[in-house]
């Protein structure tokens, strides 16, 4: 069982409390309307997946109910950090050599 | 006392303690200390079992929990525990163990003729042999195989024992108390850190236990270890747990234990549970898990009397057992030696200790010359006879790598054999480290770390007992300093003895016999020989992963901690290719078997899951209400008279319904509470209705869509304020609904000024529903004008029910006048027995959600989750009038535009009425153009809710069908078992069309 830390509560604490709800930053287009199918199902469908250093979207379900956004090391299982909805992502291939080094 | 291979004096075992025991019903006594497996052997009980495929006889292997044979049944309750090791068993005053996989007895087993007919069931031969004709597998072959293969039979009766769940929190775990386990709990402890140390066994001590030539700080390696343990047990910041196995390594340093707590005891205090999980959470672990001796892979080496030298050295030394009279030592490393001059000292013939090195230590000759041991270099074993129990082995003198020349035959009762040591890496496996292969070692030991552990002693390839030592004591202080940044001096005890010792060998051995004729075992477990390994190779299966699937080798409760090794020298070979290009499969929870009890706990019963109960449910159980569950709830289903079935007490509900009134408990349905100023927009985008123009007191149906266009809820909400909603949602979707709420609210539009509060649990909500409906209300509420044109259908109000505040909705989900009062939840039983009341006397009655479904059905009223199943669009239902045309934006609007979902072919909402109106057709039943359509045609569509109704007198059904809005009419059926039934498309709505019944 991970232990997600939950940048608004600033609390470790376990992963029954917390749902994943996929990748982050991926923002719904302001103007659905003018997407291509194309763009729509890229929204709608298509995620990265990544092996490796993945942003996702985490909720503090059981605790403040908060979103958040998480760096997960999806071979190991490590959360790499977690930050508040709405900040920038940040840069994983800087995080990817500064964790290698 | 008749125990004819126990030694005079020695071991562990308490001989003033006489313990009675059965096996397979005969009477037998061990000491207090014995486990199963060294109380038979001390009475000279090989034969415990019979194996997984050809049911050969077999005997105790090991002393530990890889044991692959000696699997038996354990009787207590008045039942058997099956598959338990009898090397783990710990026999108290009484036990009673029966073996398994033989019939009709262990001695005389036809299953046996398996062994003669083995040329026709070679590895994979489940594949080949009983693919023809299909139909046979289900009913003739895997009903034959499964009672021919297979362990011990399950337990009949459900479980009586009660299992315990703890969770604990430490700085430092260290698995294994062997000689790295104990001293790195030593330093660890000194430090202050909070320690566990766990250990499978029944007492700490591990190797240590078992070595009586060693010494350390000038005792004995077993006196050493007690009083370090009591030295431990002293602390404060360590516990200790006994019969504890770490059985499952995590992500972030979560370690499950189960601790058998009194599985060893005759008559166990009841306040006890039979075992405990413990969920533990360390900051650093210390994997203290030794090592595992490999097996020597000759032919027959899987006869009773055949043992591993060290599990041989085991019985004598800790348990005062003689594994036989006149023991044979086969070896490849020096360690097997020890196990001889430990036997010989004790007074055991040691007929000869052969080796198969060219050449042994001259230090390990010339002990052997001392106490006269026939010592045979160069020499295999090529065989082995006896019946129940070995009485010959074949040697054979090695004479270049596959050639071997005949060297004799030697009489003896047991044969003991080592072919070096393999690291336990289990738990580092499933740590997700990645083994590396040590050339020197010959031996995949731990490489990069995944988690905060680490390996000390054997486990990571170190032998020697004052290497493991140090290596241990080293590994606690770091760990715990690691964790607690402190750090302490220990002065380390030196131990003289104990050395590693050289030799190790992979792979089988070479003999000369028709290695067509005879078996080799590799994985004694699941029955797998060395050919089998070599068929899988030359059948293609190159990687370890499909040798390992298709021979099942290292698939057994061991996985593959004796085997893998060999299998993956085997393959090596016969692939010409380097070891470690094979690979190694990973070792997966759990270590060894665990029960579901341990997995379960408490959960279990009334205690499985919540349990959630509306307001009227006492009520309804004293009204005789048959429940239903739905989700986590209970809800009342029907409430039957004397004499009625379900279909009778039903139709009555329903009638009542129509004719009069009816009260239905709706408190499950989902309730959220939307408020602020941007609270209409917030819906607008929420839901596909427009919501803006929705007056205060007005209530509107809303369907609620994800962004793919498929409805995922729908419920009706109310407008109390300019800057208030009461949203409801369906029973199940209730979390869900709120949840996406949320997620929209916080990261997709968090410039909108609005609250969402979950508030199913605050009220109390009870339908009347039906013409007299305002009749039965009406005496109780207060503040409300209930008169049909100031409080029309889709109203809502708040005011005074029985003198509580409510929320008074006039909605309907029958198509009657109905009427949805919301009070505060802790009022809900009192409103509850006024309604009810007031509706008996007015001649109605109280309903159910059957008598609801049907009700609604009748109407063509959709459920979420029954008509939809998250590919259905409003459009699919004939529901399009529910969409805002004129909104920006929805979620849900752009998915609807997708050229799949416009296009035709798709499922659409229909009415069906049988041929038959007596015939109720089966939900999820297909329908089809066709009533015999041709293997593989597609239905055109399923059924999605079916009834009887009263209220036509005929059935009556939902389905959805292909195009189906432009095929009322046409006849469809329903191929079923007992034939098709023909089926008429029509309208779905059966009742009132016009909606004039909503409006009295």
């Amino acid at each position: 069982m991970l232990l997600v830390y939950c940048p608004y509560c600033e609390v470790e604490r376990p992963e029954i409390e917390f749902t994943c709800h996929g990748e982050a930053h991926v923002a719904r287009p302001s103007d659905p309307s003018s997407q291509t199918d194309e763009q729509w199902v890229q929204y709608l469908y298509l995620r990265q997946n990544t092996k490796g250093l993945y942003a996702e979207r985490w909720r503090h379900t059981h605790g403040c109910g908060r979103f958040f956004n998480a760096i997960r090391d999806t071979v190991s299982d490590k959360f790499i950090k977690t930050y508040k909805a709405g900040e920038a992502k940040p840069d994983l291939q800087a995080l990817e050599r500064k964790l290698s080094v | 006392m008749s125990q004819p291979f126990r030694t005079e004096h020695g071991g562990r075992v308490d001989r003033a303690l006489s313990l009675p025991f059965k096996f397979d019903g005969e009477s037998f006594t061990a000491f207090e200390g014995d486990t199963l497996a060294s109380a038979l052997l001390a009475n000279g009980v090989h034969l415990v079992g019979r194996s997984f495929k050809y049911h050969r006889p077999r005997g105790i292997l090991t002393a530990g929990s890889e044991e692959p044979n000696a699997l038996v049944g354990v009787c207590k309750n008045d039942d058997q525990t099956p598959n338990l090791r009898a090397t783990q068993v710990e026999v108290y005053d009484g036990l009673e163990a029966i073996s398994q996989n033989r019939f009709p007895s262990l001695g005389f087993d036809v299953g046996a003729v398996n062994d003669l007919l083995s040329p026709l069931l070679p590895a994979g031969f489940y594949y080949k042999t009983f693919m023809w004709p299909r139909a046979f597998w289900e009913r003739v072959y895997e009903p034959a195989i499964r009672a021919a293969a297979g362990l011990g039979r399950p337990p009949k009766t459900p479980d009586k024992d009660r299992y315990a769940n703890i969770y604990a929190h430490c700085d430092v775990l260290i698995v294994g108390s062997g000689p790295a386990g104990i001293a790195a709990a030593l330093t660890a402890s000194q430090t202050g850190a909070k320690v566990i140390l766990c250990d499978e066994q029944a007492q700490f001590g591990g190797s240590l236990l078992t070595d009586t030539t060693a010494s350390i700080e000038g005792k004995l390696p077993a006196d050493w270890a007690d009083e370090m343990t009591d030295a431990l047990q002293s602390k404060d910041n360590v516990t200790l747990l006994r019969r504890t196995t770490a059985f499952g390594y995590f992500a972030h340093n979560f370690i499950a234990l189960c601790e058998r707590v009194t599985d060893h005891l005759a008559d166990p205090d009841p306040s006890l549970p039979r075992e405990r999980l413990w969920q533990v959470r360390a900051k650093e672990v210390v994997l203290a898990t030794g090592s595992i001796e490999r097996p020597l892979v000759f032919p027959e080496n899987d006869r009773p009397g055949i043992m591993m030298a060290e599990a041989g050295r085991t019985y004598l030394n800790r348990y005062g057992v003689k594994p036989g009279h006149k023991v044979l030592i086969a070896a490849a490393c020096d360690t097997a030696w020890q196990a001889a001059f430990d036997l010989s000292d004790a007074g055991v013939e040691v007929v000869a200790i052969t080796d198969v090195r060219p050449d042994a230590p001259a230090a390990l000759r010339a002990i052997a010359e001392a106490r006269g041991l026939r010592v045979e270099t160069g020499c295999t074993i090529t065989g082995t006879r006896g019946r129940r129990r070995i009485s010959h082995a074949f040697l054979g003198r090695i004479t270049g790598t596959h050639s071997v020349s005949y060297a004799g035959e030697i009489s003896c009762d047991a044969l003991l054999m080592s072919a070096g040591w393999t690291p336990n890496i289990s738990l580092y496996s499933q740590s997700r480290g990645k083994a590396v292969w040590d050339e020197t070692l010959n031996a995949f030991i731990p490489g990069k770390h995944s988690q905060k552990e680490r390996s000390a002693g054997a486990c990571r390839g170190l032998y020697g007992l004052s290497e493991v030592l140090t290596d241990g004591y080293a590994a606690g202080e770091e760990a715990a300093r690691a964790a607690t940044g402190k750090s302490a001096t220990v002065v380390y005890a030196r131990a003289v003895g104990g050395d590693a010792g050289s030799g190790s060998f992979m792979g089988t051995l070479p003999h000369d016999r028709n290695a067509s004729r005879v078996k080799a075992f590799l994985d004694y477990q699941n029955d797998v020989t060395a050919k089998d390994v070599h068929l899988a190779v030359r059948e293609g299966m190159h990687s370890i992963e499909h040798i390992k699937r298709y021979t099942t080798t290292g698939m057994a409760t061991d996985q593959g901690r004796l085997s893998n090794l060999n299998a993956l020298a085997i393959a090596s070979r016969t692939l010409e290719r380097p070891l470690t290009d094979v690979g190694l499969t990973t070792f997966r929870q759990p270590y060894t078997p665990t029960t579901f009890g341990t997995f379960a706990g408490p959960a279990r019963g009334a205690l499985f899951e919540p349990l959630r109960k509306t307001p009227s449910h006492q009520w309804a159980i004293d009204n005789e209400a048959v429940f239903e569950d739905v989700g986590q709830w209970k809800r009342a289903r029907y409430f039957p008279k004397a004499g009625e079935d379900m279909r009778a007490a039903v139709a009555r509900e329903c009638k009542t319904v129509r004719d009069k009134v009816g009260l239905f408990d709706a408190s499950t349905l989902g309730k959220i509470e939307i408020v602020g100023p941007d609270a209409a927009e917030f819906l607008e985008r929420m839901y596909t209705n427009p919501w803006k123009k929705l007056e205060a007191g007005r209530c509107r149906y809303g369907l609620m869509l994800n962004d793919a266009g498929f409805i995922i809820d729908d419920g009706v909400v109310g407008r109390i304020a300019e800057n208030r909603f009461h949203v409801t949602t369906t029973t199940g979707g209730a979390a869900h609904v709120f949840a996406t709420m949320e997620d929209y609210l916080q990261t997709e539009w968090p410039d909108l000024d609005v609250w969402a509060t979950s508030t199913t649990e605050q009220y109390a909500v009870a339908a009347v529903q039906g013409p007299l409906a305002r009749q039965v209300i009406a005496p109780f509420v207060q503040g409300i004008d209930l008169s049909p044109d100031a409080f029309p259908h889709m109203s809502v109000a708040s005011g005074m029910f029985c003198g509580v505040p409510c929320r008074l909705f006039r909605i309907s989900f029958t198509g009657e006048v109905g009427f949805e009062i919301n009070v505060p939840r802790h009022h809900g039983k009192m409103v509850w027995e006024t309604l009810a009341h007031e509706t008996g006397k007015l001649g109605g009655c109280l309903y159910g959600t059957e008598a609801m479904h049907v009700l609604r059905a009748e109407k063509g009223y959709i459920i979420v989750g029954q008509e939809t199943d998250g590919t259905i669009t409003p459009n699919d239902l004939g529901m399009t009038w529910a969409i805002g045309k004129k909104k920006p934006d929805f979620v849900g609007k752009r998915g609807l535009l997708r050229p799949d979902l416009t296009a035709k072919g798709r499922k659409q909402l229909v009415g069906l009425f049988t041929e038959d109106p007596a015939v109720v057709l089966e939900e999820g039943a297909q329908l089809t153009n066709d009533a015999s359509p041709a293997t593989g045609t597609s239905a055109d569509g399923h059924v999605t809710s079916s009834y009887f109704s009263p209220a036509l007198g005929r059935s009556i059904a939902l389905a959805l069908i292909k195009d189906g809005h432009e095929r009322k009419g046409q006849r469809l059926y329903a191929p079923m078992p007992e034939g098709a039934v023909a089926v008429e498309v029509t309208s779905p709505v059966f009742l009132d069309a016009k909606g004039e019944r909503l409006n009295g």
